[in-house]
């Protein structure tokens, strides 16, 4: 268990950061400016801070200078060291687990080569590999795949799924992506001008209808868990979810593989009775738990459906107008589309 | 060819080389140190040691042989600190104008060192240092390496000067034939005799010929370190 406590007074704002990170993968989430970054520099040592408290397995590292505190950790811009070549780069840390890091992380091709002669997602794979190959206690990835266009990002998500599988350290995954924190990580501390706003399981947070201001009106919506049962002939995947059966655009997994889904709430439509004749492929029988009001004109309202829970955001003059109220049965309506394939890992 | 100069002026030019050697291989140290200081540190007096640094570049060259004199001359507080401690003499010997040499070189030394250094992306430095890496080792696998462009450019100009120096170099040591009479001192003297002038002509080319090879090399260190800034 890794526990942080920072305080740091900045010109503009104020840091003011506690919160606890188990094994696995821990996203520090919020939109630029929030603070996500200074708090994994100072987790590291590189930010001196007014009062910084970070101890790992009840052992103090924050009095520690940063290359004695055992710590990985992949920038975003990847700072790999020009003069050298990917293998001395991969080795400047240390051997740890040498072969299967370059196996994993597909590296083999590249060791004789520089950096400057790599490809984007290439030398954010390199810097990936020599963080863990310094055999850290803790990893911090600031924003691996901000620098990547598409393709290189779908390329180097697969290596960061895998990395979550197989270890077991703390990992804290800085982003301001949704899609990709509710595909890698299990945990979730959101950010908000320096404070901790909310915390704790992915499927926790992302399915509170408190979090929708803080993580914006597009990034908000429930994570699914499923598994696939089968692909249907024309194109689309049937998941089997807590929630019921749902229809999934493309052909996602392998028949039985386990599977996140990520429902943006805006895209969720509410309805009082069973429709009929909609174009809409999943329709699940819902109980409303919540209903948070917003400042504009929207009502975030929380749901459970069979045992996992949904959110939807819809408009103050619809909920009114259904007379929508806590304990309410009534049917969520879920485009298939909506449900993005890159949302689905 | 060695006819084409005589006996004395071949021991001026090897005076020389041997002067500008020992002044550039005994500053580097010290002008790494203070580029370091003047590049990274945050210090109270960073900004006196950059005028200190400087000085010898805008003073009259005269009034450093002068200081150099009244320090570092036999009865002078270092040059008896020198002479007790090491036994070294500097006061009209080849040796002190080495020391004239490495003072009136050094501003340059420091200043291509100092942009050498400022060009490295110091989160290369921060990265080594998470990756383990002590302040020792980063200066020596990461700040070292990539500044070296710089170093040998530094090296190289404070060579060029050292081998052309005059106005401290006379002041301090005087002009002494195989002791303290370099090329520059050869020339000036050379063109006061009757008949010098042929003589002075050559040790002038002989000059053009070391200081364009220096810039030349410099030149293209600087080229060196520009482009990995561009990567």
């Amino acid at each position: 268990m890794l526990r942080v406590s920072i305080v740091k007074k900045f010109d503009s704002f104020a840091l003011n950061v506690t919160f606890n990170a188990p094994a696995g993968v821990t996203a520090i989430f919020g939109p630029s400016g929030s603070g996500k970054t200074s708090v994994i520099r100072a987790i590291a040592g590189l930010l001196a801070c007014d009062r910084a408290e970070v101890s790992f397995e009840r052992r103090d590292i924050s009095k520690l200078p940063p290359h004695k505190r055992d710590i990985g950790y992949v920038f975003q811009d990847t700072r790999l060291f020009p003069h050298m070549s990917v293998l001395k780069n991969l080795r400047y840390g240390g051997t740890y687990g040498e072969d299967a890091v370059i196996a994993v992380l597909g590296l083999g091709a590249l060791l004789g080569r520089y950096p400057t002669s790599i490809s984007g997602g290439e030398k954010q794979r390199v810097a990936l590999g020599r963080a863990l190959m310094s055999a850290p206690k803790v990893l911090l990835l600031d924003e691996p795949l901000s620098g990547l266009d598409a393709p290189r990002k779908a390329e180097v998500l697969p290596y960061l799924e895998a990395l979550r599988d197989q270890t077991s350290i703390p990992i804290l995954y800085v982003s301001h992506d949704m899609g990709e924190v509710a595909r890698l990580a299990s945990r979730i501390v959101v950010l908000n001008h320096g404070q901790v706003v909310l915390s704790g399981t992915v499927e926790d947070v992302l399915a509170n209808p408190v979090a929708v201001p803080f993580l914006g009106v597009r990034d908000a919506g429930a994570v699914l868990t499923g598994h696939v049962v089968g692909h249907s002939n024309d194109g689309l995947t049937k998941i089997e979810t807590g929630a019921g059966a749902l229809w999934v655009p493309g052909t996602v997994g392998r028949a039985g593989s386990s599977v996140r889904l990520r429902v943006p709430a805006q895209d969720v439509i509410l309805a009082r009775t069973a429709p009929i004749n909609v174009s809409a492929l999943n329709v699940l029988p819902v109980t409303i738990t919540a209903l948070e009001r917003g400042t504009d004109f929207g009502v975030a309202v929380a749901l459970n459906a069979g045992n996992a829970r949904l959110l939807a955001r819809v408009t103050k003059r619809s909920c009114d107008a259904m007379g929508l109220i806590i304990g309410d049965k009534i049917f969520a309506i879920l485009k298939a589309t909506a449900i993005a394939p890159a949302d689905v890992g | 060819m060695t006819d084409w100069l005589g006996p004395a002026e071949w021991t001026a030019l090897w005076l020389s080389l041997k002067v500008a050697f020992w002044a550039t291989l005994f500053s580097l140290p010290f002008g790494f140190g203070a580029a370091y200081a003047l590049a990274r540190g945050s210090f109270f007096g960073r900004q006196a040691l950059n005028v200190l640094v400087h000085l010898p570049l805008v003073m009259p060259p005269v009034v450093t042989g002068y200081l150099l004199l009244l320090g570092f001359g036999r009865t002078g507080p270092l040059g008896e600190f020198f002479e007790d401690l090491f036994g070294i003499i500097f006061a009209f010997r080849w040796t002190g104008a080495a020391l004239a040499a490495a003072v009136m070189g050094f501003p340059l030394m420091v200043r291509a060192i100092r942009l050498s250094l400022e060009a490295i992306d110091q989160g290369l430095e921060e990265a080594a240092g998470t990756l383990g890496a002590s302040r020792m080792r980063v200066l020596r696998t990461i700040t070292l390496p990539l500044a070296w462009p710089g170093i040998l450019a530094g090296a190289v100009l404070g060579f060029a000067k050292g081998m052309g120096e005059f106005g401290a170099t006379v002041t301090f040591v005087s002009n002494i034939p195989g002791q303290t009479q370099t090329l520059a001192l050869s020339i000036d003297i050379l063109l006061e005799v009757p008949g010098g002038e042929p003589l002075a002509l050559r040790l002038a080319i002989v000059s053009i010929a070391i200081a364009t090879i220096a810039l030349t090399v410099s030149e293209f260190l600087a080229q060196r370190v520009s482009k990995r800034r561009a990567t």
